[in-house]
């Protein structure tokens, strides 16, 4: 079965909602039947992807979301041992 | 000083439901602090593994004794910043998750790692831990656990969340049967009758000695 609860959150900018949506029902859908089964024949949510991307980064950039020049996983390289 | 906290959860769900669960976990019952949520950044590695970046919007409010030192236009948003890597080969998920906003008042750093429990293989176990700090000269300490004691508020809620999103999940599996859901709810109907009545009974012996 399939499961879509997560589908209903908003984005950060008010006019990307549709588009997110749109992009976690098909995400959804391929991580659960195809990703986690090791099935590796493309990408199907790729254009609703970079749809919402276009969206999502230009309400980051107009409301000062300061994401730039954080890197993946980053923090946890100066963790303080403890 | 950074505060450090560390334990261990583990959810009723296989590791497959609970990485599904994860990406569809918002909104539930227990998430009305978290106002939106993005993927900001996602790929397929070379070697399989999925990597994302979804960025959050959360409510935070400071308690009363620490609004006083804090600027009057302070924003009661907080944005957030979860990164993820999903390795279904070794079937783990690891998550580092950390605030970007008002980092030098309070931060919180969260790491998770999600695998199969080894004791029972349809059962999820989670590894956390998490470093709370502050630079706020004087207040530090007090500050670190105030953010230690709502962490760990909102572990719980996180896990609570994951509960109802998982047991939703698994009960709209098709190999679940209508009998078998119809005696739960029974059950789960006796059981609230049952609390009823003791909280009744408990309510009625105080006002006795009252």
């Amino acid at each position: 079965g399939i499961y879509l609860y997560g589908v209903l959150k908003r984005s950060v900018g008010e006019a990307c909602t549709d588009l997110k949506r749109e992009y976690d029902q098909c995400f959804n859908r391929w991580f659960a039947e195809k990703f986690l089964k090791g099935d590796r024949s493309g990408d199907p949510c790729s254009e609703s992807f970079r749809t919402y991307q276009r969206c999502v980064h230009k309400a980051i950039k107009d409301k000062d979301i300061p994401i730039d020049g954080v890197e993946f996983m980053g923090p946890s390289k100066d963790k303080p041992e403890t | 000083m950074v505060k450090y906290f560390c334990c261990a959860d583990l959810l009723k769900g296989t590791w497959d439901q609970v990485c599904t669960a994860f990406w569809q976990r918002y909104p539930n019952p227990y998430s009305n602090h978290v106002l939106t949520e993005d993927i900001i950044f996602r790929e397929v590695t070379p070697s399989n593994c999925l990597i994302s970046r979804r960025l959050l919007t959360k409510t935070s409010r400071a308690p009363r004794w620490m609004e006083r030192y804090l600027p009057k236009k302070m924003s009661s948003l907080a944005y957030i910043i979860e990164d993820s890597i999903v390795d279904p080969q070794k079937r783990t998920m690891t998550t580092l998750t950390w605030n970007i906003t008002h980092a030098r008042l309070m931060s919180v750093e969260e790491w998770c790692e999600y695998g199969i429990n080894p004791e029972n293989g349809s059962w999820t176990q989670i590894k956390r831990e998490a470093w709370i700090s502050s630079n706020v000269f004087g207040l530090s300490r007090a500050i670190q656990e105030f953010g230690l004691a709502r962490f760990k508020t909102s572990v719980t809620k996180t896990m609570k969340g994951f509960d109802y999103v998982l047991a939703k999940m698994q009960g709209e599996t098709p190999s679940r049967t209508l009998a078998a859901t119809a005696t739960e709810r029974a059950r789960e109907t006796a059981l609230a009758a049952k609390e009823k009545a003791k909280g009744l009974a408990s309510h009625a012996q105080k006002k006795q000695y009252v």
